[in-house]
Formats: C-alpha cells, structure tokens, sequence
C-alpha cells in the first residue's frame, strides 16, 4: 500500500468531494421536487398527464443512468453544434459547464425513481383524511401540500432513504463526462501515479461514510413522526 | 441476433450502419446480465442458506460482505474487483505454471457483477425463507421429510413467488449494471454506443437508439418475470 500521494492531492480530493456533494445534494432535492407533479400526475392527472409522467418513469427507470448522461451530455451537446443558429441566439447555452449536464441528467432519474416511491406513499393515505380536510374547506392545492404530501412522505420514509442511498451511490457516474468529482480525481491519481487500489479503497470509504450520514440523518427524521405511528 | 433483423436496423439511415455494432452490443449485454445473474442466484442461494442454518461467526461474515457489497457504489465496486480479479486470477495461473493468461473482459465482469447481485439476491432470498411460514415446515417434519426434502419439497417453492419480485429487481440492477463495466473496456451495449456515436458523430441519434434497446430488453425481460411470477403463485389465494 502506498499512501504519499495523498498530500499531493489532498486539496484536489477535497474540491472533487464538494462537487460530489454538491451534485448529491442538488439532485436529490430537485429530484424530488420534479418527483411530486410527477407522482401527483399520475394518479390524479388526465389520460394525457398520467401517461406522459408514467412513460417518463418507466423510460429513466429503465434504462442505466450512464447512457442517459452520456444523451444529456454528448447528444444534446451535438445538436447545438449542428444547429449554428442556436448558439447564435443562447450563447450561454452551449457554453455551460458539464456539471449542469450531470444535475440534469441526476435529477431527471431521481425524479423518475423517487416519483414511483411516491406515488406508492400518496395512495397508502387513507381517502377520509383528505376528504375530511376537503370537508373543511380546504383547497386541493392545499390539502396535497398540507395534508395528502406530508402525510406520504412520513409513510415512506424506509423507502426514500433506500433511493438517496441508490441516488449518492450513482454520483460516481459523473465523472465518465468532464466533472472533477471525487471519483474523477480518485481516477487521476490512478493515471499519475500508477496506483489502482489505493485511491478507489479511499473512494470506497469516502462512500461509505457518507451513505452511514445519511442513513443517521434519516433516523434522526424518522423520530420526528408522530408518537403514535412508531407502534 | 437475427440477421435479418440488423439489416432491418440498419436501413435506419441516421445510424450509418453501427445498428448491427449496436445489437451485437445488446447481445453481450444479455450474456453478461443472465450468466452474471445466473450465477448471482447460487451465491445468493446458498449464502442465504448458508447464514441461515449457521453460526453467529459465518453469520456475520456473510452479513459483512452484503452489507459492503450494496453499500459500496457499483462503479467503483467494479473497478476495484476487476482489477483485484484480473490480478489475482493472472497471479494463480502464473504460479501453477500456466504463463501470463488474464481472463478476458467479458469473463471478469460476469464474476464481478455475479459478487454483486449475488450480495443482493442474499439479502432477497433471506427475506423470502423468513417469510415461509413455520407451520408449513412443522408440517412437513411430522411427516418425516429430512432438512433437505423439506427444503426442496416445502420452502423452496414457497419462498420463489414471494422472492421473485425482489429478483427482479436485482435482474434490472444487473442488466443497468452492465453498462458501468463499459468503463473497463468491455464491449457490450454501452461501449458500442459510444464507439457508434463517436464514429458516426450522431451522438443523440445512437444513444438515443441505445437507450431504446435497454428499455425494451427491461421491458420484455419484466414481463416474462411477472408471467413466472404468475406461474409459481397458481393455486395461491390472492392475497
């Protein structure tokens, strides 16, 4: 084992650790932000709504979120280079960063995952709860944000610490585009220094540390439900 | 693959002729997902068994290495284990004598994701024999059956319908799984996307025609599981 390279690349590992956290944190929470129309369309939507958000589920769920990044990334990145006059008219929009390729690419398949989750947790809520609230005047807006969402959310929360686990357990995917995440910088030292072991045992920890935060975390939530759900 | 069937692939202008690459990659893919799953469920199997019917010590071993096989991300899991397999197998078979042979590719990765979905289907498959009820085995012991006939005859085919959606699962995580041993040079689906693309420079068009093949081998491969589901569970009450 050798371990000197380690503060060479002390600063690099730290900065690739921001952006994978940064990346996680980002996509979880507009994943699941993307996730509520998504789930809410589903089963209380039009023929056109529900089928539009289940083909998108189906489609991200489906598929490895490699390929779709590398559509997000490459594909959409060659029709602005076929299209002049798209980057005539948005000139920011090709210059953006990988990085906002990735979140896209992250957050779209947190969506799709965590909009299944959800629609699980929505249709477990017992129907007088809502129509009590909707007896009291309620307004549907209001009963879905006050009542019907809080009300899943407490239901699944197992479940959603299963999918963020999955979720920061892909974010090493980035770094197959140019997004110098902790996995990229783990490969560099790899390349630079000829080691294999060393830098993704490192990784690996880095991981798993993480992934027991946010399982604490989630306990920690989970002791916010109300006293008479934990029997 | 079909002949006929890339050639109808290919007439698809926009894909300049990497449809073929692109169905020999999906091929491939299945190799590697059914051997690696294939082989995924006898370790899951038998570590399930296993660590049932054994001590705490075997008990915590078994439970170490699932928990690290699904904590760990799948990418680095691979690079790590196809590194440390290309090594150790080239290693062994040098000092046997053999001379300098690795395995190739598309063998280390199916041993690769066997470890990991077999991590996996453990887990499905503990679940699945807990959740066979005791007086089914009571039943069966009072009219003799040994360990293993009761196993076969009584929690076998009872615990298969109710581990078969967690299976599938797996079976998806697996066939998704493929496309991360791209990264490590093997051929499959994934890599002959990028190859097609990078030739072709229709980047959206081939991966765009990629993903469809993952989506409708996903498709296919969950409506046959739910079909076997269907075909193990007849005679059950619905619950």
């Amino acid at each position: 084992m050798n371990w000197f390279w380690l503060p060479d690349f002390g600063v690099q590992l730290l900065q690739g650790l921001g952006i994978t956290l940064f990346v996680f944190v980002v996509s979880v929470v507009a994943g699941f932000a993307l996730a509520i129309p998504l789930a809410v369309a589903q089963i209380k939507g039009g023929w056109i709504a529900k089928n539009c958000a289940k083909s998108f589920c189906v489609g991200f769920r489906g598929t490895p979120l490699l390929l779709q990044l590398f559509l997000i990334y490459y594909g959409v990145g060659s029709i602005f280079a076929s299209h002049p006059w798209l980057g005539a008219t948005a000139p920011w929009l090709i210059r953006l960063d990988a990085i906002w390729y990735v979140l896209l690419a992250f957050t779209l398949n947190f969506a799709a995952h965590e909009a299944e989750t959800l629609r699980g947790g929505l249709l477990t809520v017992p129907h007088g709860e809502l129509e009590a609230a909707g007896s009291f005047g309620f307004s549907s807006f209001q009963i879905l944000f006050r009542l019907w969402l809080p009300s899943a959310v407490l239901r699944i929360t197992p479940v959603l610490a299963n999918d963020v686990i999955a979720q920061l357990k892909s974010t090493p995917i980035a770094f197959t585009v140019p997004v110098v995440d902790l996995m990229a910088v783990a490969h560099k030292v790899m390349q630079d220094r000829l080691l294999i072991y060393e830098p993704l045992l490192l990784v690996g920890v880095a991981y798993l540390v993480m992934s027991f935060i946010v399982l604490r975390l989630f306990s920690f939530l989970e002791r916010l439900k109300p006293q008479i759900w934990q029997a | 693959m079909g002949s006929d069937f890339s050639e109808a692939l290919n007439f698809l202008p926009s894909l300049q002729g990497y449809g073929s690459l692109l169905l020999l990659g999906l091929w491939r893919t299945v190799f590697i997902a059914m051997f690696s799953f294939g082989f995924g469920l006898v370790i899951g199997l038998s570590l399930a068994i296993i660590s049932i019917s054994s001590g705490r010590g075997l008990q915590f071993a078994i439970g170490t290495f699932t928990t690290l096989a699904r904590a760990l991300p799948e990418l680095i899991l691979i690079l790590l284990l196809y590194y440390a397999f290309s090594d150790a197998i080239s290693w062994g078979l040098a000092q046997l004598g053999f001379g300098h042979v690795g395995l190739d590719g598309i063998q280390t990765a199916i041993i690769v994701l066997a470890l990991v979905s077999g991590a996996y289907s453990t887990e499905v498959f503990r679940a699945a024999i807990a959740g066979v009820p005791k007086g089914m085995v009571e039943a069966g012991e009072s009219v003799g059956m040994g360990k293993l006939t009761c196993f076969r005859r009584i929690i076998f085919p009872v615990m298969l319908p109710m581990a078969l959606p967690g299976l599938s699962n797996v079976w998806l995580m697996v066939v998704k799984g493929t496309s991360l041993v791209s990264i490590v040079g093997v051929t499959e689906l994934a890599l002959a996307a990028q190859q097609g693309a990078s030739a072709t420079k229709a980047y959206f068009t081939v991966y765009f025609a990629a993903l469809i093949l993952y989506l409708i081998l996903a498709l296919l491969s969950l409506r046959l599981l739910h079909h076997l589901e269907l075909y193990l569970r007849r005679g059950q009450v619905a619950v």
